[in-house]
């Protein structure tokens, strides 16, 4: 990881196509290398990481007093580069999406956020702003502070230009925001011709709470406790994540205990959320025994989570400098017995669903995104994995405690339904292991230290691998450690488009399963 | 397929006992008479996530596992607000989804409940009001019952729902004030 070899190739890549590039003297957002762009270089930059195939992974806008600061992560071998240039509030960048299709969303959302214009973006609709506040006001804008909540009843967003499509025998079916099922609010806009889907268009948006202006002002605490409920299934990872940033640039040193511990709650809400996800794939094609099954097992589980740490899903228990609770050894007993019995079962169980021709039948070959769309869209977590993809934080960018441990990855070519089924399953097997690992190796001492003040404003970068991939989290604090900026990047931003690129050419009612295959988070990707 | 039914039958019925309530089992009788004396044998939910962060989304589905089987109470899931007794709402509501929250509601026949579900729902929780959001589903349409948590257990959850039913046995046309 630290042999630099992507950086090196990313910098002659730069030189060679003439974009002004320099490492920047002042390192203080590691991982990630740290990379000084010229605003007009913006675009050269991102062809360059494409000829060699570096990740897209994120894009952000910290609004300074007179112009914003703009940052672009890359990634290539497990090595984190960080693009960043500064450009004025009436000037426009040149737009990464025509050459990274991950920048699409994002730069929408920047500009529906900030006004940070992009020149020749190829997709100009708005995409987080609905109807709650108009074209020309922009929330993360420091004059927008105050002058912003009197718009109330928003109506509804019935006028996004939807792709549409036309000819004999195209129907289009819209869905949403309010769905059939207890799931999260987005609409989906489908053409199909009979029961084939020509092409789906998501649009997302409708659970936008806010959350990068509600986390200004807020102490470190603060900003973790609305981190853990930037998606609620992932409050432990996101939590982590931002606990990362404050303590990287706070360099508060977190005790070794703790990050166990971290790691711990964040196997074990892997571990939760794969085994619901895996009946619920089941159960979407009808095969109902899956589903009892492993939400038998899921309960169990988080009521063994509850016990040990105060409550089911472990939200708030990850808190800056370290956790809130500690494991007494009958707690790491039983948690130890607990893991090797849910291994036998659930081995027992996937041993049935495999079996199932009716299952075979319905998820082998259905939903499938393609080893070369998946490297195209640059997706991550399982749904990378079951396309020929094998990134993992915790194995190619191991932070700790995960450098102390060899983290399997498990990885397949198919891309299916199926695939995306059976890397979960394998994630439950290798996490229940990592458990194991982590509690026989424990470490003594403290659990939480004093995170430390800051001498002046300073800014940092958590990355790490929540259960549907690598979650991204820049905060920046002022002196007095109030936080000035917080973005967290949940994976599903990266993982939407994948939906809407695999469900071309299956059928409508495959539809709950192919999203069920990919769970995106809706409130995740919305803030 | 003899392996799914060995698995089945090993299992067997693992469903619990409901959470102790006041009153719990004066209560049981009487929302037993309730659901089927009022709502032809069942209540039928339809949750709407208002722009919840997904955690109550996860418990709410817990009460379907076979430990909380929320159907032998008669409370079951239902598609569509038009087949609806009673809207379980979670989330602060966000400002886009304000009209589909309304919308729902009015097409919710009546008689009909809300049961706000989650810190969230009930008091805003830690989004409150803000330029993207309404707050607490009581800013936004009338609110029957309240279940706090972040999220609420699905024993605290059952609770709630039992409440209300509990509550509906005792003064049958009590709704709220629209």
């Amino acid at each position: 990881m630290s042999d630099a070899a992507t950086l090196d190739r990313f910098l002659d890549a730069c030189a060679q196509a003439g974009a002004a590039m320099r490492v920047s003297g002042e390192q203080y957002l590691s991982p990630a290398v740290l990379l000084e762009v010229a605003a007009e270089h913006w675009g050269l930059a991102a062809s360059a990481a494409r000829s060699m195939n570096l990740r897209w992974s994120a894009l952000w806008a910290d609004p300074r007093a007179d112009h914003n600061e703009v940052f672009c992560l890359l990634e290539g071998a497990g090595e984190y580069l960080l693009l960043r240039t500064e450009i004025g509030f009436d000037e426009a960048l040149s737009s990464h999406a025509g050459i990274f299709a991950a920048a699409d969303r994002p730069e929408r959302h920047a500009r529906d956020m900030l006004g940070l214009a992009f020149a020749d973006a190829p997709d100009e609709r708005r995409w987080t702003r609905h109807q709650a506040w108009p074209e020309n006001h922009f929330p993360l804008r420091e004059e927008a502070d105050g002058a912003d909540t009197e718009w109330s009843p928003t109506p509804a967003d019935s006028a996004y230009p939807f792709v549409s499509a036309q000819g004999a025998g195209v129907v289009e079916i819209p869905v949403g925001p309010i769905h059939a099922g207890i799931i999260e609010p987005g609409h989906f806009r489908f053409q199909a011709i009979g029961e084939v889907v020509l092409n789906l268009e998501i649009h997302l948006g409708y659970v936008h709470k806010g959350i990068e202006k509600i986390a200004r002002g807020r102490d470190a605490e603060g900003l973790v406790r609305l981190a853990a409920r930037v998606s609620g299934d992932s409050c432990v990872a996101h939590a982590w994540a931002a606990c990362q940033a404050i303590e990287r640039a706070t360099v508060t040193e977190v005790p070794a205990r703790a990050l166990w511990l971290r790691a711990i709650m964040a196997e074990r809400e892997r571990i939760a959320n794969h085994l619901g996800d895996i009946g619920a794939i089941c159960n979407d094609v009808g095969f109902a025994f899956a589903q009892y099954q492993m939400t038998r097992l899921k309960e169990d589980f988080v009521r063994e989570s509850n016990d040990a740490f105060g409550h089911r899903f472990m939200m708030d228990c990850v808190v800056c400098g370290g956790v809130t609770r500690d494991l007494d050894a009958d707690a790491a007993n039983s948690m130890v017995e607990q893991a090797n019995a849910m291994a036998s079962e659930v081995e027992q169980i996937i041993d049935i669903i495999e079996d199932a021709e009716s299952l075979e039948d319905r998820l082998m070959t259905t939903g499938r995104l393609t080893p070369e769309q998946a490297q195209m869209l640059g997706v991550v977590g399982y749904v990378g994995k079951a396309s020929g993809l094998n990134f993992d934080v915790r194995a190619a960018a191991a932070y700790p405690p995960y450098n102390k441990f060899e983290v399997p990855v498990s990885s397949y070519r198919a891309g299916d339904v199926a695939a995306r089924a059976k890397v979960r399953a394998d994630e439950v097997g290798i996490s229940l292991a990592l458990l194991n690992a982590l509690l026989a190796s424990l470490p003594g001492g403290s659990i939480r230290v004093p995170v430390r003040r800051p001498a002046h404003s300073c800014s940092g970068l958590g990355i790490v691998e929540g259960w549907r991939g690598e979650i991204v989290s820049y905060v920046r604090l002022e002196a007095d450690g109030r936080v000035a900026r917080f973005y967290p990047r949940d994976p599903s931003w990266l993982l939407w488009p994948a939906l809407e690129l695999l469900q071309q050419d299956n059928i409508v009612p495959d539809f709950p399963v192919c999203n069920k295959s990919i769970n995106g988070s809706y409130s995740g990707q919305d803030l | 397929m003899l392996k799914l039914l060995a698995k089945t039958l090993s299992i067997g019925s693992i469903t619990e006992s409901p959470p102790r309530l006041t009153e719990e089992e004066r209560l049981g009788l009487e929302v037993n008479r309730v659901v089927s004396e009022r709502f032809g044998g069942s209540i039928a939910i339809r949750q709407v996530d208002a722009g919840s962060c997904n955690a109550c989304e996860l418990e709410i589905h817990a009460l379907n596992n076979p430990y909380y089987a929320v159907e032998r109470y008669g409370i079951h899931f239902v598609a569509s607000p038009r087949h609806a007794d009673v809207l379980l709402v979670t989330g602060p509501v966000s400002r886009h989804m304000e009209a589909a929250l309304r919308r729902a509601w009015e097409a919710t026949p009546d008689p009909k409940w809300v049961v706000a579900a989650g810190n969230c729902a009930c008091d805003g929780g830690e989004f409150g009001v803000s330029y993207a959001s309404c707050g607490a589903v009581a800013n936004v349409i009338p609110v029957d019952a309240f279940i706090p948590g972040c999220p609420p257990t699905p024993a605290a959850l059952l609770a709630g729902l039992l409440q209300l039913m509990g509550k509906l046995a005792r003064n049958p046309s009590a709704v709220s004030s629209r």
